[in-house]
C-alpha cells in the first residue's frame, strides 16, 4: 500500500541470435524509458500520465514498433493503433488506422476524455485529432529504412512477419544471418515491438497504455490486439495490464482483462495471475505482459523466447532485461 | 441437455407505452428470426451457421440498429460493425466503418475464416469485402427515414443517443422529466446458439463472447460494455467463481451502471440467461424441450 511501481516493454519474443548491440540499444531505451517514469513517479505524478509520458517517449524512438518505427503495411504504409486505461473509474480511450498522428498514446487519451466514446478509427479518428489540435505529420515520418527492408523480406516469403520472433526448436548454432523461418512463423533479426507501460502510483491507482504499428505486411485495415480493452491493455482497482506477442492469441484470449479477472474472481494475487494467464490462456499462442498491482507489486510473464522490460519499484528494485 | 438458442434486437429505455406500429413490427422480427435459428438447429447447422444466419436476418430488419435501418453518424451516414466467435476454438472476427455491406456479419465471419487476422475495418474492410465478392448495395439502401428524424432529434438535443435514449420531443427541450411516447431508439442485435453436442456461437453488433462454457452477445452502451469487459466477464465469473449461467449474466449486468446493459447468453449445457439493467430489451429465445419465449419488458409478451 503507498507504493508505487511501473514496468514498460518493447515487444515479446526476441530471436536468439539477435546481435548484441542491438540488445544494449534497446536495454539502454527500456532504461531510459523506466528513469522517465520513476523521476516522474516520484514528483507524485499520477499514473495514467506516467503511462501516457513513458508510453509517448517510447512511440517517438524509431527502435520498437509503434510511432515512428512502426511495422508496414503489405502497401508499405504505417497504420498505427493504441490503447489506454485508468484503473479507478476504467476509464478507457483507444484509437486505430492513425497515418499522421503523431503520438497516437496521447490521442487514445484525448478520447477517452474529450469524446463521449472510448474507440475512434480511421478516418473520424484522425478528423478527431485535427479539432484537439495535436501533432500531425505525413506518413513518411514513421517508415524507417529498417522497415522497408523488412518488409521487402516478407513480401518475399509471401508470409505476415509478427512483430515478435519465435525461433523454431533448435536454433542453437543456426547461422547468425538466417533471417525467415518458413513454417508459418518467420522470424527476422531487427524485427521491430509493440511498447506498452503499466504503473501504479503512490495512491494505489493503476493504469496502463499499449501503442503499435501492428504486424508487418498485415492487411491494410487490420486491427490488432493493442487499441482492444481487455485483450492488448486493461487497468481497474487491482491491476494495470499490457501485453504483446501474438494480436490473435491474444484478442482471443482477453489476456489482460484475463489478469485482472483472476485476481477479482479466483483471489489470485497478481505474481499468481500473471502465472496463470500466462500458463493457461495463450492455447498454443505466445505473448507475454507486464502488470501492477495497487499494491505495488510489479511482474511480468511471457511463454515467448524473450521479452524487452524493465520494471521498478519504489523499494528500489530495477531490472531490465530481454531473456 | 438440447440446443437453445437466444437473440436480442437491443436494450435500452423501451417505454412500456411504446404505441403498436412501433412494438408489432419488432416483435415480428424478434419472432421471425427466433424461428430462423430453431429451424435451422432442428436441422442441424452448426452454432456458428445458425448465429449467423440469424444476425442477417436482423441486420436486413429496417426496424432495427444494424445493417439496413443503422442509427446515423452526426455526419448523418451509417457505420456499421459487427463480431462474430465460435465457442469450442475461440476463433472470432470482427468488422467496423463498413457503409456498403449488406450484412456485415458475413464479412466479420470471413475475416475470420478467410484472413490470418481477427478485425479489419474502413477502406481495408471494405476493399476485403469487394474482393469476396459479398453482396454491397449503395449507402442510401441502409438508411431509413426514421432514422434521419432521430438523428435530428439527437442533434437538437445535442447529445448523442445510446441505443435506447428517449428522443426529447421539440415540445419539451427540458427533457429529464417527460417520456415521449414515441419513438424509442432501436438497439444492436445479436443471436447465441448451442447445439445438442454443447458447440457455442456468438454473433452481435456490440459485446460478443464465447468459450466453451457460453456464448454471450451484449447490447447496450457500447462505452460501458467496453470498460466492463460484459461478454467476456459472464464466462469468466462462470470459471473462476463457478456461478451458474444466470447467476453469472445478472452479477455482471449488476456491475453496469443502470440504463446501459443488457445481454443474452446460452451455456454448453442448453441453459438460457436474458438479463438487462435497462427498462426493457428486445429479446426471444427458445430451447430444445420446447421453452420459446418473445419479450420486451420483464414479463413474457
Amino acid at each position: 500500500m503507498g507504493a508505487w511501481a511501473i514496468a514498460v516493454h518493447g515487444g515479446a519474443g526476441v530471436d536468439p541470435n539477435l546481435p548484441k548491440e542491438r540488445q544494449d540499444e534497446a536495454k539502454r531505451l527500456l532504461t531510459r524509458c523506466l528513469d522517465i517514469g520513476i523521476s516522474a513517479l516520484r514528483s507524485n505524478v499520477p499514473a495514467l500520465d506516467v503511462v501516457e509520458l513513458v508510453v509517448r517517449e517510447l512511440e517517438t524512438d524509431p527502435l520498437f514498433n509503434s510511432g515512428r518505427g512502426s511495422a508496414l503495411t503489405e502497401k508499405g504504409t504505417v497504420e498505427m493503433e493504441a490503447s489506454i486505461m485508468d484503473g479507478p473509474k476504467r476509464r478507457c480511450g483507444a484509437v486505430s488506422g492513425l497515418t499522421t498522428v503523431k503520438n497516437p498514446i496521447s490521442l487514445a487519451r484525448l478520447v477517452m476524455e474529450k469524446s463521449p466514446h472510448s474507440y475512434l478509427t480511421t478516418p473520424g479518428a484522425e478528423e478527431f485529432a485535427k479539432k484537439q489540435g495535436v501533432e500531425m505529420v505525413d506518413n513518411d515520418y514513421f517508415i524507417t529504412e529498417d522497415n522497408v527492408g523488412m518488409l521487402k523480406l516478407a513480401k518475399e516469403a509471401n508470409s505476415i512477419l509478427f512483430d515478435y520472433r519465435i525461433p523454431t526448436v533448435g536454433t542453437c548454432g543456426a547461422a547468425v544471418d538466417s533471417h525467415l523461418q518458413m513454417n508459418g512463423l518467420p522470424i527476422s533479426v531487427y524485427a521491430p515491438e509493440t511498447v506498452g507501460c503499466v504503473v501504479v502510483d503512490k495512491e494505489g491507482r493503476c493504469a496502463a497504455g499499449t501503442s503499435t504499428g501492428g504486424l508487418m505486411n498485415k492487411m491494410s485495415g487490420r486491427i490488432g490486439d493493442s487499441p482492444i480493452i481487455g485483450a492488448g491493455t486493461y487497468a481497474c482497482e487491482l491491476c494495470g495490464v499490457s501485453c504483446t506477442g501474438e494480436g490473435e492469441a491474444i484478442i482471443r484470449s482477453t489476456l489482460a482483462r484475463d489478469v485482472a479477472a483472476v485476481m477479482e474472481y479466483k483471489g489470485l494475487n497478481l505474481h499468481e495471475a500473471v502465472d496463470y494467464v500466462i500458463k493457461n490462456r495463450l492455447d498454443e499462442g505466445k505473448a507475454g505482459l507486464i502488470a501492477v498491482s495497487k499494491n505495488g507489486e510489479v511482474a511480468c510473464g511471457f511463454n515467448t523466447t524473450g521479452m524487452f522490460r524493465g520494471c521498478a519499484t519504489e523499494g528500489g528494485f530495477m531490472e531490465v532485461g530481454v531473456w | 441437455m438440447g440446443w437453445a438458442i437466444a437473440l436480442h434486437g437491443g436494450a435500452g429505455d423501451i417505454p412500456h407505452s411504446l404505441p403498436p406500429d412501433r412494438r408489432l413490427p419488432r416483435e415480428a422480427g424478434l419472432r421471425h428470426c427466433l424461428d430462423v435459428g430453431i429451424a435451422a438447429l432442428k436441422a442441424h447447422k452448426h452454432p456458428l451457421d445458425v448465429v449467423e444466419l440469424v444476425v442477417r436476418e436482423l441486420e436486413n430488419y429496417p426496424h432495427f440498429n444494424a445493417g439496413k435501418g443503422s442509427v446515423l453518424t452526426s455526419s448523418g451516414t451509417v457505420e456499421m460493425e459487427a463480431s462474430i466467435m465460435d465457442g469450442k476454438s475461440k476463433k472470432c472476427g470482427a468488422v467496423s466503418g463498413l457503409s456498403t455491406v449488406v450484412n456485415a456479419v458475413s464479412l466479420a465471419r470471413l475475416v475470420m475464416e478467410k484472413t490470418p487476422h481477427i478485425y479489419l475495418g474502413f477502406h481495408g474492410a471494405e476493399a476485403f469485402a469487394r474482393e469476396q465478392g459479398v453482396e454491397t448495395a449503395d449507402p442510401s439502401y441502409f438508411i431509413t427515414p426514421e432514422n434521419i428524424e432521430r438523428l435530428k432529434q439527437a442533434q437538437d438535443a445535442n447529445r448523442v443517443q445510446i441505443d435506447y435514449t428517449q428522443p426529447v420531443q421539440k415540445e419539451a427541450k427540458d427533457a429529464a422529466a417527460t417520456i415521449p411516447n414515441g419513438d424509442s431508439q432501436i438497439g444492436t442485435v445479436g443471436c447465441v446458439a448451442v447445439d445438442s453436442e454443447g458447440n457455442l456461437a456468438s454473433a452481435t453488433s456490440t459485446g460478443t463472447y464465447a468459450n466453451h462454457l457460453c456464448a454471450v452477445s451484449a447490447t447496450g452502451k457500447g462505452e460501458a460494455m467496453i470498460r466492463g469487459t460484459v461478454a467476456r466477464d459472464v464466462a469468466a465469473v462462470m470459471e473462476f467463481k463457478g456461478l451458474s449461467l444466470k447467476e453469472a449474466a445478472a452479477y455482471v449486468i449488476d456491475q453496469v451502471p443502470p440504463g446501459n446493459a443488457g445481454l443474452v447468453a446460452v451455456s454448453s449445457t442448453g441453459e438460457i440467461a436474458t438479463v438487462f439493467n435497462t427498462t426493457g430489451m428486445f429479446r426471444a429465445c427458445a430451447s430444445e424441450d420446447g421453452y420459446s419465449e418473445v419479450a420486451i419488458w420483464d414479463s413474457p409478451l
